[in-house]
């Protein structure tokens, strides 16, 4: 493959697209596919043959607002249509040249405009099974033009340049990594992308390996081009089957392309994928964790240094990184780092995607420009919360992060100011709590999280988390004293600073953040036995009553 | 030893030590005669660094390290004694103690038990946290030892010794977190397991969850000083 074919493809894909007047893309993610998208689009195609006007139904990866979903985008005029059932296929392929259908239309102007799409900018627009669709929408343009006209250190300089940072939690400076792993000796080093997301709330990696499986493999290939490596591996979580197979999908038909495989461009650069799955332990997601289960051992963290840039899979220099963020490196390398490092904040630059969840009006995937005030993600892209209740706090960076009170909304989001506010940017979860929330129970469900998905290995983050969880328990079923809460605190300082990995390390922020933010919840249950929110059951004993 | 050995000077707790490239800070810690608490630590065995137990602190990182596999640098200073340090161990031990059903009274390693000598060492009169009572079984199918999961701290010396020095791995853990258990091959009992009968995981275990049979209700020292002596004798060979 060069880049004068890549062109070519370019031009069938086109010319094969115009030979339809229009193009109706049905989101086939997984909130609009249990809502009945896959009978949609069959009764779409079936309306589309029925009618004499040329129609192709294509189905997409996530298109963002998945409240709305069933999502359907009718092309070239980019209406789209909210909660669309089989039985309106007829009336759309009807209006198809006319005016759009109003009861059907979805008015998400405000929620669009404030967004800013560069990791999503192909979901919604290509079939995630359809390489040539990639293609057409400048994919794997990045690759051949790092193979033909950059060197891999001018590779790691552009994304050094850029300013991207891990966007897995850790916000770790990529380029510094990559310059780490590229300067490492050795002939064998390895790639691999970390897809086992497990945040409770998160699911921004699941819908670009579904939306656009090509994009992570593309910057993974640049990234072994850049570090020196031939052999890539992606690890995803077994319970996000239809990323596999997307993936697998992807991997088959970017060898047949020879986008993977041996000299790639007829260089003497081989690059080829493997899939690895996860078994369901959130822990694997932890990067020695994950080179262990790479290896077929046991996924429980090691102690750093080594660091897996210098030893990692296999004992040989590694580099991993995020799904989000290789699917960054295409867009960095088209465009340039200054073009990406124009975007976000002083120290966070170029855009993120989150996933909106929770008391929200507009759940779903919102891609934003680093440095945007969470006021804005929350009343304007997410619509506020429902009517009739009142915002109390967001959590970012789930079971590792915190909870930010609404007096804080006007904080602009990037890894240093959600770090100093007690949260962390993690990988991306929002989930917002309205006042029928309350906080202890959050904080309590985050550490019962950590309790069961401890690996066991070390004694502070095995025992302190299911100690924490006892006295959350306590708290919450109003049985606990005021000395219950000073032992709390000792606790979380002890499993915050002695665990050994960063599932530990972090456990105990919702409980410091919500102490922090919201400790006046934590006294109503203890003193008065109460819970302001009405959630937990508290059985006041009389005399506390009386 | 090679002959240009490279020679690092630190300073641990105001002592100025030297220490060769690549040494632990435990084990200079130690040639200098300065404790440090272990209790996942063997000599002989790989470090995993689990317990926590041996972190130490060390200027200008913000994070607690764990002696026994951070290695030394020029000019380093650790302090192993800090009155924080000395919290977060006590805390870490009362976390141990209140895991499993420690009862020394009625334990085989009364006396001889690393966790009770570092409750007494490290100055823990008496636990807060509640105890957890869990239900756990004792494995006596073996004809020679018997595992008893309610003294087990995980530090997972047996794991280490019967895969590493015996090579047999016998030993593993199942399970995650809280719910976490040693067992033997694919969770059989102990006695019609691949076990080759040589006992040095009985005589690693710093508690009374590894015991020989024949010491039950008497004394039980344990000898694991036999392991780098062993080492050493494999690696002359």
């Amino acid at each position: 493959m060069t880049l004068e074919e890549l062109e070519l493809i370019v031009r069938s894909v086109r010319q094969e697209n115009a030979a339809y007047d229009y193009e109706v893309n049905v989101c086939m993610d997984l909130a609009c596919a249990s809502q009945g998208a896959e009978k949609l689009r069959e009764s779409l195609v079936a309306a589309g043959d029925a009618s004499d006007k040329k129609i192709m139904v294509r189905r997409t990866g996530c298109m963002g607002p998945c409240s709305m979903g069933p999502l359907v985008r009718v092309d070239p005029d980019e209406t789209l249509y909210s909660h669309v059932h089989a039985s309106h296929a007829e009336r759309i392929v009807q209006s198809l040249g006319d005016k759009p259908i109003p009861d059907l239309q979805c008015d998400l102007n405000e929620h669009f405009d404030k967004q800013v799409r560069v990791v999503l900018e192909n979901a919604g627009y290509i079939d995630p099974e359809r390489i040539d669709d990639y293609i057409a929408r400048d994919g794997y343009k990045a690759l051949l033009t790092a193979l033909m006209e950059m060197t891999p250190y001018g590779v790691v300089h552009r994304i050094t340049e850029s300013g991207l940072r891990g966007r897995g939690g850790g916000g770790y400076p990529t380029g510094l990594k990559w310059g780490t792993v590229a300067k490492a000796g050795g002939d064998t080093k390895y790639v691999v992308c970390n897809g086992d997301e497990g945040d409770p709330g998160a699911f921004m990696d699941r819908s670009v390996m579904e939306g656009d499986p090509h994009r992570v493999i593309e910057g993974m290939a640049i990234a072994g081009y850049a570090v020196g490596a031939s052999k890539g591996f992606i690890y995803v979580r077994a319970e996000y089957p239809v990323a596999v197979s997307r993936l697998t999908t992807a991997i088959r038909e970017a060898r047949r392309r020879g986008l993977l495989g041996n000299n790639l461009c007829g260089t003497t650069f081989n690059f080829d994928v493997e899939i690895r799955l996860g078994a369901g332990a959130f822990v694997c997601g932890e990067e020695t964790a994950l080179i262990a289960s790479i290896e077929g051992r046991r996924g429980t963290p090691k102690p750093r240094p080594p660091y897996p840039a210098v030893s990692g899979l296999w004992g040989k220099p590694t580099l991993i990184n995020n799904v989000e963020t290789f699917a960054n490196i295409p867009p960095i390398v088209r465009n340039g780092g200054k073009w990406f490092a124009s975007m976000g904040s002083e120290r966070s630059k170029g855009t993120k995607v989150f996933a909106l969840t929770g008391k929200i009006k507009n759940t779903g995937l919102v891609e934003v420009p680093m440095g945007i005030k969470l006021r804005e993600i929350i009343e304007v892209i997410g619509g506020g919360v429902s009517e009739g209740h009142t915002f109390k706090a967001v959590q970012t960076g789930g079971p590792s992060g915190g909870c930010i009170p609404a007096e804080m909304l006007d904080l602009g989001v990037s890894y240093d100011a959600l770090l100093k506010v007690g949260s962390i940017m993690g990988s991306g979860g929002m989930i917002v709590m309205d006042d029928t929330s309350c906080m202890v129970n959050v904080a309590r469900f985050f550490v019962e999280f950590c309790m069961t998905e401890s690996c066991g290995k070390c004694i502070p983050c095995r025992a302190g988390t299911a100690q924490m969880y006892r006295l959350l328990s306590r708290i919450c079923d109003g049985s606990a004293t005021m000395d219950d809460l000073d032992m709390l605190e000792e606790l979380c300082a002890t499993v915050k600073e002695t665990s050994l990995c960063g599932l530990g390390m972090t456990a105990p922020n919702p409980v410091l953040s919500t102490l922090k933010y919201f400790r006046n919840e934590y006294i109503e249950h203890i003193v008065h036995k109460r819970c302001p929110a009405g959630v937990c059951n508290i059985h006041a004993p009389a005399e506390v009553l009386a | 030893m090679s002959e240009n050995v490279e020679v690092k000077t630190l300073t641990i707790d105001g002592h100025e030590v030297s220490a060769r490239r690549g040494q632990t800070i435990l084990e200079v810690a130690r040639e200098n005669n300065i404790s440090i608490p272990t209790l996942c630590h063997l000599d002989g065995l790989t470090d995993v660094g689990a317990c926590r137990l041996c972190l130490v602190e060390i200027a200008g990182v913000s994070k607690l390290l764990p002696s026994c596999v951070t290695t030394v640098y020029e000019g380093m200073e650790v302090h192993t004694d800090s009155e924080r340090l000395q919290k977060h161990r006590r805390t870490i031990l009362e976390l141990l103690f209140t895991e499993r059903n420690h009862i020394c009274s009625v334990c085989v390693a009364n006396g001889h038990c690393e966790l009770q000598s570092l409750a007494q060492s490290q100055g823990l009169t008496h636990v807060r946290l509640p105890y957890r009572n869990p239900d756990l079984s004792v494995d006596a199918s073996h004809e020679r030892f018997t595992l008893d999961h309610n003294r087990c701290i995980l530090c997972t010396r047996c794991v280490r010794v019967c895969a590493e020095i015996e090579g047999a791995h016998v030993w593993d853990v199942m399970g995650r977190g809280i719910n976490s258990l040693i067992i033997s091959d694919l969770h059989e009992n102990w006695g019609a397991s691949s076990c080759t009968r040589c006992g040095k995981c009985v005589q690693v275990c710093p508690t009374g969850a590894l015991f020989d049979k024949s010491k039950v209700g008497s004394e039980h020292p344990k000898y694991p000083d036999f392991l780098p002596y062993l080492n050493l004798m494999r690696e002359s060979q």
